[in-house]
């Protein structure tokens, strides 16, 4: 669309300005260690990202951080001090984001985190002026949950999640809004990831007798608690998070994770999205850049958000460039003051209004319940 | 709590527990032997896991070209050091079985389309592919430091779990995979039903067990390994080459944590780094009972087993808390019952 | 080209002086991070590699420090009895050290009574205890973690770029090393180096085992800690991540990979891994792309590599290569003489055992047993293999305890009293299978034998304020190395000595301590004639100063000539007592040695 058309214009007179110096991207993410599966998509996904934009050549640096936020700290001053870059897009994971923010404010560098929290972007202060983020938060897409779960009749529902950053944001808002709608939590469990036996939990969960179960896990691992759910003769509804949203969740699933309810980015079932959809475009495009370098059913949501990320980086390039250039203190300032001007910007995972309160600037459009039928991601009308 | 939970809760408790016991006597025989506390012990159910489930999956698991590049560095390795101390009789014997087996086993692997496979024989060519790993490990990393101190040697272990695991993920990416069960059957018992894949899981535990008994108390190999383990120095006089007795703990080691890791994929999520949290609950049994005894090992595994299934029904989110702060009491008492044998008389 | 050591350290600390203003930023953040490791490790070092005590639990007092002081200056109210730590980093250092050290007292309390390889489960036990703690309580941040941590202010002035906290964390980092390899250069440094080779010589020395095993846990955790404070200052955000498990794991790995057994192993330790980590990050991408994560595969490997070169660790190796003359300066050691106990008068009873007895299990050791040594003799006490001689030296000495009967030592029973109050009354001991520490000299295995006639602890050690005590001991140690002959061998390693030599080091060591009885096992064996010789006349000095010297011996030449009195042992029984020629002469003797005399 808008990014596209404006691409191809820029293409056009790609008779790249060799006086200026290349547009330096930072990109850290969690390609080993507990977050992999999250970050080896989103680091495929860099390698689909334009080369050049606006004429600049973009060189984009990729480190992994080992799902470590020392290491994710280490790399974001590696990247400031070594690579002189304008910009970091980063890291995968909430812990891992939140400690760059001191390093990329000190060195007044933009980020634009690919995780969850809210915290990264709130409250909004001196420090996280200078960052940004693409997934939709945990609020927004609980708010999407617990809508349904009341709309569906809900009056008791159990929480079982990841004993780490992830489950933990999840409960906080899930607890917190699940209130206002006079749902009732019987039971909060927590797993870690590499659990093999989640039995205790969820025989727990069972006797409490909960309308709904929440799932909230990122990958495979979170199939383990429904699959338990499923075998102990749970016949409840269950709802996953957005973090299960690639194709993998269904293969190790299979039939026990049929029914399942989720909020997700609509990048998930893009072809089902109708055609007036102003996202349809944009999502399709990416999935099939993906599907067309990994093959069919590669694609995950989260590669997704390294996309948008990209796009936004795009978007804001250009109207930098305008102002200063790479390299310098001053571009990167104008960097950040386009992201922050970005106008209905249309993503994969959403459209993007930003504001200076607003670091994210998703809306309703940003997100669509999906349901598991047949093997398969079907979007709820 | 009723009866019911409780009962179904001892059961996943002693699932798991069998699961942790098998890889406790891996532990305890690699360690008796080779003075190697072994980390990667865990990396092992991964690997015969997702080797499996790639063979159902159709596809070539990485793990056929782990065995490939190994055997080659073996082969190296060993045909440099036959040339140098002159002894070419023993070259043969190296090419085979470090570049003639991998090879046919890449042969098999490709040509014959082992997803179409009965689910018996693709489990013995997931072993076939991953066993042989054991040994080949041994001979590259501990053999050249046997004789280090037990320090230096589990640094090693280390090490190598940090390039296995590198590696799992490499070979099978980041997200778990699951495998067919055994058999479909379940069983009803009083008020709780057992599955059959939890009845192949407690036979097979038994099974070997027994056999592992059988095998150090009956045959000649299972005796060397035994003396070996009692006094190396002794051993050696007697003509029992601890090399030998090395890579033959290591191939045990590899047969029990692949088949474990088989037993188990049908009723969980395996991913490339499941093995390490395995290996340490196992690891916790192995040093219950010393590090010497195979039974108590046996019984502190399945403790460890009992006390996760049951710390997960009362405070999931501190289980890991519970488990391990309730090990040290178990500790102490074990440290002051066992007679610690320091003295030389 | 050579130089000495303190020109080699000079030109080290100039170039780490200088370093910061002539590197790129980013590497001075590395330095920082380096560093920070290095402290932990040092920690290690002392613990592990010295005291060889594993433990993989270091990263979880790193933990305790950063999330005390996150936790104190960040909270924007505190309870009243914590108010006075609130805001300020400094004083949350103090928490911190302060809450450290009662985690560390309490866990070592009851992980360190572990034996063998209790202790390091133990320490994993608890390190990953820990981590889930920091995981679960809301009130620090949980899994997600804790933002908005202050930078430290000296003097007003804030400490927030890398180069000035390159400034902070380095000059710490020397000066522990500087108090670590004082303490390791001390009376308690020899005692804790002791603790590697079993604790039983130790014991006998006189040296609380137990109380110093505490004290370098203690130490190590409060290093970790002092870490763990930088790292949330550095860092200025706190999560349970840094202080899991696989942290702690690569804590000990830097250890041993820098060299465990030396200060600067924790500095080589710390720089190799990090330097090599974020080399391997560089290069890989460059040889094989970026399609898959090749870093911690090619890691694993090269450690496993770096290992079978170099299994002392590279600091060993590194020392070997540097161009340093060996300090020639090992003068004999001077010092004022100890005080000496006052000898017993001659003749009267030293030792008496009455009736002792030893089962175990249903087998019976000794029976029955009753011996008197007195002061200014020797008494001899032989008998056949398995006769029970060591049981009764154990009985005697404290090490193992009596089944009934009873001991006198000095006219007090002793029966029930452990070996290292037993030996700071007076009694000292050798070993028949030698228990010394082959890396160390033989002046300081000796000067650990003079332990217990020192006072000064750990923390006037590691200060330097401990020299004149200190130069008495080695003053003793090399005057006693003399007595027995091994003057020119004094600063070898104990190790390269002949098995004889070792013997007679043991004996040196054990007369260090100042005894009033000795207790001698088998000191002649592995002896040349002209050895034994002057060992006959070393025993016949003591003996004429009014020593006791209870001695097992199977050389009867040695024995008859030397022996005021002989005990002879069956089966756990005494069998015949006399003089010497006496007791050759008794028949059921005879019988015993020689299967009987028709």
């Amino acid at each position: 669309m808008k990014i596209i058309s404006s691409l191809i214009a820029l293409a056009s007179i790609a008779t790249v300005n060799l006086a200026h110096a290349d547009i330096n991207v930072g990109v850290i993410v969690s390609a080993t260690g507990p977050a992999a599966s999250l970050g080896i998509p989103e680091k495929n996904t860099f390698a689909l990202m334009p080369t050049t934009i606006a004429g600049q050549k973009i060189n984009y640096i990729i480190l992994d951080d080992a799902s470590d936020t020392t290491k994710a700290v280490t790399n974001a001053k590696k990247l400031i001090g070594e690579d002189k870059v304008d910009a970091i897009l980063g890291s995968t994971i909430t812990p891992n984001s939140l400690a760059m923010i001191d390093v990329v404010a000190d060195a007044e560098t933009p980020m634009i985190s690919m995780a969850a929290s809210s915290r990264i972007i709130e409250p909004m202060d001196a420090k996280r002026r200078w960052v940004f983020k693409t997934p939709q938060n945990d609020s927004q897409m609980a708010i999407a949950i617990t809508e349904h779960m009341s709309n569906s009749g809900v009056k008791t529902a159990a929480f079982i999640g990841f004993s780490d950053a992830y489950g933990e944001g999840w409960w906080n808002e899930f607890s917190k809004i699940v209130e206002a709608r006079h749902i009732k939590i019987v039971a909060n469990e927590r797993y870690n990831r590499s659990d093999t036996s989640v039995t205790g939990q969820v025989l727990k969960i069972i006797s409490a007798h909960p309308d709904a179960v929440l799932i909230a896990g990122s990958g495979t691992p979170a199939a383990l608690p429904q699959v338990a759910l499923k075998e102990r003769g749970y016949k409840g509804t269950v709802y996953q998070t957005h973090g299960i949203a690639n194709n993998d969740f269904l293969r190790v699933g299979g039939k026990d994770v049929e029914g399942t309810w989720l909020p997700a980015g609509p990048v998930l079932v893009a072809s089902q999205l109708p055609d007036s959809n102003p996202l349809k475009k944009s999502a399709l495009a990416y999935v099939n850049k993906y599907e067309a370098a990994y093959g069919a059913g590669s694609v995950s949501t989260f590669g997704a958000h390294a996309w948008d990320a990209g796009l936004l980086l795009a978007n804001a390039i250009p109207v930098a460039l305008k102002k200063a250039k790479p390299g310098s203190k001053e571009f990167r300032a104008a960097l950040r003051d386009a992201l922050e001007t970005t106008k209905e910007l249309a993503g994969a995972h959403g459209v993007f209004n930003m504001s200076a309160n607003d670091h994210l600037g998703f809306d309703q459009r940003a997100r669509v319940m999906v349901k598991i039928e047949g093997g398969k991601w079907k979007l709820a009308k | 709590m009723d009866l019911q939970i409780a009962l179904l809760l001892g059961q996943d408790g002693i699932t798991n527990g069998a699961i942790y016991a098998l890889l406790s006597l891996a532990l305890v025989l690699v360690f008796a032997v080779t003075r190697v506390i072994f980390i990667p012990q865990g990396e092992y159910v991964a690997l015969g896991a997702l080797t499996l489930a790639s063979f159902q999956a159709g596809k070539t698991p990485g793990t056929l070209w782990l065995l490939l590049g190994a055997g080659l560095a073996v082969a190296l390795i060993d045909v440099a050091g036959s040339l140098r101390s002159g002894s070419r009789r023993r070259i043969p014997g190296v090419m085979l079985w470090n570049l003639g087996y991998p090879a046919a086993a890449a042969v098999v692997v490709l040509l014959a389309r082992p997803v179409e496979w009965l689910l018996p024989a693709q489990v013995l060519l997931s072993l076939a592919l991953v066993v042989p790993l054991g040994p080949m490990v041994y001979r590259l990393a501990f053999q050249p430091v046997a004789e280090a101190s037990v320090l230096v040697l589990l640094i090693v272990a280390v090490a190598v779990h940090l390039a296995l695991v590198g590696l799992g993920l490499l070979f099978f990416g980041a997200e778990g995979s699951r495998t067919t069960a055994f058999g479909d059957a379940s069983f009803q018992l009083g008020s709780i039903t057992v599955t059959s894949q939890t009845l192949w899981v407690l036979g097979s535990s038994l099974f070997l067990i027994v056999a592992l008994y059988l095998f150090f108390g009956r045959t000649i190999y299972g005796k060397a390994l035994r003396a070996t383990a009692i006094n190396r120095t002794g051993a050696r006089l007697m003509g029992i080459s601890t090399v030998l007795a090395g890579k033959l703990s290591f191939l045990l080691a590899a047969l029990i944590g692949a088949f474990s890791g088989i037993l188990i994929a049908p009723i969980t999520t395996i991913y490339y780094d499941t093995g390490f949290l395995i290996g340490l609950k196992g690891f916790v049994g192995a040093i219950v009972g010393g590090l010497v005894s195979y039974p108590i090992a046996a019984a502190g595994a399945l403790m460890v087993g009992l006390l996760e299934a049951y710390s997960s029904f009362w405070a999931s989110a501190f289980k890991e808390v519970i488990v391990f702060t309730l090990i040290i009491p178990v500790l102490v008492w074990r440290s002051l019952t066992t007679h610690h044998v320091e003295e030389d008389e | 080209m050579s130089a000495s050591p303190r020109a080699v350290l000079s030109v080290f600390l100039i170039m780490l002086g200088l370093g910061p203003l002539l590197l790129p930023e980013f590497y001075v953040t590395l330095l920082n991070y380096i560093g920070l490791y290095a402290i932990v490790t040092l920690g290690l070092v002392l613990l592990t590699g010295v005291g060889g005590l594993t433990s993989f639990g270091q990263a979880a007092f790193v933990g305790l420090g950063a999330y005390t002081t996150a936790t104190l200056t960040t909270a924007s109210e505190l309870p009243g009895w914590l108010a006075p730590f609130g805001h300020s980093p400094w004083l949350a250092l103090v928490a911190g050290l302060m809450v450290t050290a009662a985690v560390a007292v309490l866990l070592g309390a009851l992980t360190l009574r572990l034996s063998g390889h209790y202790l390091p489960l133990g320490t994993i036990a608890w390190g990953i205890s820990l981590y889930f703690l920091f995981g679960n309580i809301e009130f620090i941040g949980g899994h997600t973690g804790i933002t908005g941590i202050p930078p430290l202010q000296i003097a007003g002035i804030e400490v927030k770029s890398g180069r000035e906290f390159y400034y902070l964390i380095w000059p710490m980092l020397l000066a522990l090393i500087w108090a670590t390899q004082n303490l390791l250069d001390s009376r308690s440094g020899r005692a804790i180096r002791a603790l590697k080779g079993g604790t039983l010589m130790a014991e006998a020395m006189g040296v609380d085992t137990a109380r110093l095993k505490m004290a370098i846990f203690l130490i190590a955790a409060l290093f970790a800690c002092v870490s763990g404070w930088l790292y949330a200052h550095l860092q200025r955000f706190v999560n349970p991540t840094p202080f899991g498990l696989g942290i702690g794991i690569e804590y000990l790995f830097m250890a041993v990979i820098g060299g465990a057994g030396s200060v600067w192993g924790a500095v080589v330790g710390a720089g190799v891994i990090t330097i090599l980590k974020q080399w391997l990050q560089d290069l890989l991408p460059k040889l094989l792309g970026s399609s898959g994560n090749f870093e911690v595969i090619f890691f694993g490997l090269l450690m496993v590599l770096m290992l079978q070169r170099a299994r002392d660790g590279l600091w060993p190796m590194l020392a070997r290569l540097m161009p340093v003359v060996r300090d020639n300066g090992m003068a004999r050691p001077e010092g004022l003489p100890l005080p000496k106990k006052a000898m017993a008068q001659s003749g009267e009873s030293l030792l008496v055992v009455k009736a002792a007895r030893k089962e175990f299990g249903g087998l019976v050791a000794n029976n029955n047993m009753d011996l008197t040594v007195r002061a200014g003799e020797v008494l001899a006490l032989i008998g056949p293999n398995g006769a029970g001689k060591s049981t009764l030296f154990n009985l005697i000495s404290g090490v193992t305890p009596m089944t009934s009967g009873e001991i006198r030592f000095l006219g007090e029973r002793i029966d029930g009293l452990n070996s290292r109050t037993i030996a700071r009354r007076g009694m000292s001991r050798t070993f028949q299978h030698v228990r010394l520490l082959p890396a160390m000299s033989v002046l300081e295995n000796v000067a650990i034998g003079a332990h217990m006639r020192g006072s000064h602890g750990v923390i006037s050690a590691a200060l330097r304020l401990e020299r004149a005590e200190e130069g008495c001991l080695l003053a003793e140690a090399a005057r006693q190395i003399e007595r027995v002959g091994l003057g020119t061998q004094m600063f070898e390693p104990a190790g390269s000595l002949a098995l004889g030599q070792q013997r007679i080091l043991e004996i040196a060591r054990a007369l260090s301590a100042d005894p009033c009885l000795l207790l001698l096992d088998e000191p002649a064996a592995g002896l040349r004639y002209l050895e034994k010789q002057a060992l006959a006349d070393l025993l016949r000095r003591l003996r004429g100063e009014g020593m006791g010297i209870l001695l097992v011996e199977h050389d009867m030449d040695f024995v008859m000539g030397l022996a005021d009195r002989v005990v002879v042992m069956e089966f756990g029984e005494k069998i015949a007592e006399g003089l010497p020629d006496e007791v050759q002469r008794d028949p059921a003797v005879l019988e015993a040695y020689l299967g009987g005399v028709e």
